[in-house]
């Protein structure tokens, strides 16, 4: 089920173009423009209320926005027929702040879930994908057959991320990736990440909170304030960007401590 | 449109087979793959194997997973594998292929003493039950003491706040019910009681029926269909959420909390209800006495008193407070007793209603032996 749209390589794979989002009298966001590029780690941060979530349920279609209109792979998400649209929406995998597992079936089953919804592959051939998915999320083989209850949080969050990998998805969003996971298995998380993006040729776009990971692993860091976009750039441009927000954020003692352990990390590689 | 086909050749040079793939390598084409590789390299024999991925047109991680098995499947496994190709992403997602660690098999197939097994297994989780929920009532009881010796320790607002929605908000669907089960009762009386010329004997059925059993009986099913899911669930999700720990590390108690309320509001709410059944239940006896056997109110509410009397009223009534209180203990143990997952919240909102259910027709079985007994 190949759809013209997506061998269309040149155009960026998601553009949101004028978006305006409202909740009764409260204006969310408005004259939002965006772009990811493709191959590219994008960063998502803003202040809490700002609309990250909203925005990103936005670009996943979750949501139809009161204004402007997203695209993806230079199409229209309103003008495409139902078919080309489940044609894209395979293309995209999703890794919510829970997992979102389905607490009815096991690890694998989760995995082959929307395996068995699109493709015509063979139980067999399916079972084992979703096993390979499960080791490249750095899972152990045993947890195939655990049930989402019994994982803990950073096994969820690998969970999760094994089931929107499954179709091998060409954009990736990540709702919180690393919140609630200890040092060790958020940085594990960051290169697996980084990993994934090198094997599976994949676009990502991550809401996060987390200062190392925007350094470590995001190509450009995209700032919501004032109910819009302003910057989309690397690290540098944005913590040279001038508005209060902003310094605040990167100027603040957390951000510059991550920043002094980015480049501790940066010369370790280089020595 | 037909996306294009992905295929392969192989050549065998010397101890090193070479891999060309052509085409797209995904997903979509895995399963017409699928074998085929497995298949043709089956009887060559070689050490090393080269992917020459320049004919490739896109790959991933399922077509990787199909070209890493030309590795393992030919006659003995090859030792060492490497990828000509310009992109190095293929590499990474080849050594990711390959490296893949399968789980163990799902369960295995049924056996032919399954349902043995099943039937043990049901037949230990009855017994367990039945004494947790016996040691659950036990308990209720001590809490209920310590609670009456301190009344002040009684929770008027959330007892006045359930009894508003197991009594109040209930009462309507209750009493229409009842109504027509009243007529309904009326209606068969008038037919087989006509053919004796018999009909005002049909204000007795009604009466009996509706007083004695039939009211006290669908207030006490729609109670527990109605109240103890609800019961179960939102102590359920309150015990999935973790606020009955939080509850335990404050110090409150919480049968205390969350049991007592519910059962006192139960054991009042539950006569209540029951009356106003009984009430609409002769009410639609009575209508359909009126209109199809020409029984005047008068004469109804006449033969009512001097062959039904009041003391089936309270025969009916004075066995609603021990319904409610199983219904209300029958929720509320199964709400804490609810698990993490959101399957066993499903699955125990289902126990409580069928257990509840049960219960109460049991109960009622019994005291109706009790009453055969005294002569009531």
């Amino acid at each position: 089920m190949s759809s013209p749209s997506v061998s269309d390589t040149s155009a960026p794979p998601m553009r949101a173009v004028g978006i305006k989002t409202q909740f009764g009298p409260n204006i969310i966001h408005e004259n939002l423009d965006f772009t990811v590029h493709q191959g590219e780690i994008v960063g998502l941060v803003g202040g809490s209320g700002t609309g990250k979530s909203v925005l990103m349920n936005t670009m996943l279609g979750l949501k139809e926005p009161e204004g402007g209109y997203v695209e993806y792979f230079g199409q229209n998400r309103n003008k495409l027929t139902p078919d080309a649209r489940r044609a894209i929406n395979n293309q995209m995998g999703v890794l919510f702040q829970g997992g979102a597992l389905f607490s009815s079936l096991t690890v694998r089953e989760n995995v082959m879930m929307p395996m068995r919804e699109n493709t015509n592959l063979s139980p067999k051939l399916m079972r084992e994908l979703a096993d390979m998915k499960i080791h490249m999320v750095g899972l152990p083989p045993e947890s195939a057959l655990l049930y989402p209850s019994d994982l803990s949080g950073g096994m969820k969050k690998r969970a999760g991320l094994a089931r929107a990998l499954a179709l091998d998805p060409k954009l990736l969003f990540l709702d919180e990736p690393t919140a609630g996971l200890d040092p060790v298995g958020a940085n594990a998380f960051d290169e697996l990440i980084l990993g994934l993006r090198e094997a599976m040729n994949l676009t990502v776009l991550m809401v996060t909170h987390d200062l190392d990971s925007l350094y470590l692993i995001c190509d450009r860091i995209a700032v919501l304030v004032d109910k819009h976009i302003p910057i989309a750039d690397s690290l540098t441009a944005v913590c040279q960007y001038n508005h209060p927000w902003v310094q605040e954020y990167f100027g603040g003692p957390r951000s510059r401590a991550a920043i002094g352990a980015s480049e501790a990390a940066a010369v370790r590689q280089k020595g | 449109m037909l996306a294009s086909t992905a295929d392969y050749e192989l050549e065998l040079r010397g101890e090193t087979l070479v891999v060309l793939p052509n085409g797209d390598w995904n997903i979509d084409q895995a399963e017409h793959l699928d074998g085929r590789l497995a298949g043709d390299v089956a009887a060559l024999t070689y050490r090393h194997v080269d992917y020459d991925m320049a004919g490739l047109e896109d790959l991933d991680t399922a077509g990787a997973y199909l070209l890493a098995r030309a590795i393992r499947y030919g006659v003995v496994p090859a030792e060492s594998w490497d990828v000509v190709s310009k992109s190095p992403g293929h590499k990474t997602l080849m050594s990711a292929a390959t490296s893949a660690v399968l789980g163990q098999e799902a369960e295995r197939p049924r056996q032919w003493y399954d349902t043995f097994a099943k039937l043990g297994k049901a037949t230990i989780r009855f017994w367990n039950e039945l004494i947790e929920t016996l040691a659950f009532i036990g308990q209720f009881f001590v809490v209920l003491m310590k609670v009456i010796v301190s009344p002040k320790r009684l929770r008027w607002k959330a007892i006045v706040n359930l009894i508003e929605s197991v009594g109040l908000d209930a009462a309507p669907i209750v009493m229409v019910l009842s109504f027509f089960i009243g007529a309904v009762i009326a209606y068969m009386g008038a037919n087989l009681l006509a053919a004796f010329g018999a009909s005002v004997f049909m204000v007795d059925l009604v009466g009996f029926a509706v007083l004695r059993e039939l009211a006290v009986i669908i207030t006490a099913i729609l109670l527990a269909g109605r109240s103890d899911s609800a019961f179960t669930a939102s102590i359920g999700s309150m015990k999935m959420r973790q606020e009955i720990d939080a509850m335990k590390v404050m110090g409150l108690d919480t049968f205390e909390v969350l049991v007592i309320p519910r059962a006192i509001a139960c054991v009042i709410a539950m006569p209540i209800l029951t009356f106003l059944a009984m009430m609409s239940g002769l009410a639609g006896g009575l209508l359909v006495a009126w209109t199809t056997a020409d029984i005047s109110p008068i004469l109804f509410f006449n033969r009512l008193n001097t062959a039904v009397g009041v003391e089936n009223l309270w025969v009916g009534l004075v066995k609603t407070p021990f319904f409610g209180l199983i219904i209300a203990v029958i929720g509320c143990r199964q709400g804490l007793a609810v698990t993490g997952s959101v399957e066993s919240l499903g699955q125990r909102t289902t126990t409580a209603v069928v257990q509840a259910i049960f219960a109460v027709i049991f109960v009622n079985a019994m005291f109706a032996i009790l009453f055969y007994q005294m002569g009531v």
